[in-house]
């Protein structure tokens, strides 16, 4: 993994409750870069949480919101957050339900910046 | 077949050979030839769709999703693999995917029968939803703020149960709306099981103009609530706990 996607991750990962970082690839979900806790499927995560920003975008761009710039999932046990980043990937936190999501996100908009 | 493998490990034969096992109704046979060939060629798109298929044999299907999404991520155009997600789309009910995937292989092999049939069968069952939905058009949040212009109550297939999604300039994109996240609810239901954090119970999906709030409502059913960025997401969220407690008595007087 580059230096620069790895501080990017870093960041993301220093945030209390977050189990994982990950940066995919928006179209087909493959994973370009991870920091991930033991036992997560970094790769499965990635082609679903890909599948899911793409169907939620076409529902933003369908309802005249715009394009999705930021997702948050809430499960009983856990948080999914994503958010597009610069060159078709998408930045994907795997998170402890109670996770600060304001922390985690601007720590994703860094790492989206990063990827630049 | 089996005697050319132990010779020649590397040989591509057991493509060959599992596929012949699997129509044998032998699954499990099929699935150690695909995985012993798969340790030896991971990135071989036709290695892993065989595995999906052997997957389905035996009942796996979110297995033989993942794998037929590795397959797709190695070969873009895979007739096969999008073949088989098309198939598992439309038997999880998201027709919108199936669609999508079914497309694609039609786009990969323009005379493959097989899908020519299948797009038929999905597209038929598409409209048979929409003519469905037209029939029930309903109010059932009436009163409510925003009860046909941004509030959608649907089920798990994407069909309008209730309210309505109208853009800024009065077009009515309620169907589209509904098949897209429902096919999002699917990928969510699929995300949480493999990373066991349980049902996911709401989404919040921000765009440049609005923001979306996506929960689970009573049997099945699926509410949206959509406002421009005026709105804040704490707001939305009272939005559809309230609309959730009028699709909650909707739901108990449809019941027989």
């Amino acid at each position: 993994m580059s230096e620069k996607f790895r501080r990017a991750l870093d960041g993301i990962t220093r945030v209390r409750g977050v189990r994982g970082a990950l940066l995919v690839t928006s179209d087909d979900g493959l994973v370009v870069a991870d920091a991930v806790m033991e036992g997560v499927r970094g790769g499965a995560v990635a082609a679903l949480t890909a599948s899911l920003a793409a169907r939620l975008g076409k529902a933003t761009v369908g309802a005249g919101i715009g394009e999705a710039s930021f997702i948050h999932l809430q499960a009983e046990k856990g948080a999914l957050l994503a958010m597009p980043a610069p060159d078709g990937v998408l930045v994907v936190v795997i998170a402890e339900k109670d996770v600060n999501v304001g922390l985690a996100r601007l720590e994703m908009l860094q790492a989206a910046e990063a990827v630049k | 077949m089996s005697a050319e493998l132990a010779q020649n490990p590397d040989s591509l034969v057991f493509l060959d050979l599992g596929e012949v096992l699997r129509r044998r109704g032998q699954p499990y046979s099929a699935a150690k030839a695909a995985v012993a060939g798969l340790e030896r060629h991971p990135d071989l798109a036709d290695a892993h769709d065989l595995y999906a298929r052997v997957l389905v044999d035996m009942g796996h299907l979110q297995q033989a999703y993942e794998e037929w999404h590795s397959t797709v991520a190695l070969d873009p155009q895979h007739l096969g693999a999008h073949k088989g997600l098309g198939f598992l789309c439309y038997r999880w009910g998201d027709l919108d995917g199936a669609l999508e995937h079914l497309e694609s292989a039609l786009a990969a092999d323009p005379m493959d029968q097989s899908v020519v049939q299948a797009l038929r069968m999905v597209r038929d069952a598409v409209t048979e939803l929409t003519e469905i939905t037209d029939e029930q058009e309903s109010s059932v949040f009436e009163g409510l703020e925003g009860a046909r212009h941004g509030l959608l109550m649907f089920d798990t297939r994407g069909r309008v149960l209730g309210g309505g999604m109208l853009t800024e300039l009065g077009e009515d994109v309620s169907q589209d709306v509904a098949a897209y996240v429902a096919g999002g609810c699917q990928e969510a239901d699929r995300s949480t099981r493999i990373l066991e954090m349980g049902e996911w119970q709401w989404m919040i999906v921000e765009g440049a103009g609005g923001n979306m709030h996506v929960s689970r409502s009573e049997a099945d059913t699926v509410l949206l609530v959509a406002r421009d960025r005026s709105v804040p997401s704490g707001r939305l969220a009272i939005l559809a706990e309230r609309a959730a407690e009028v699709a909650r008595q909707w739901v108990e007087e449809q019941q027989p």
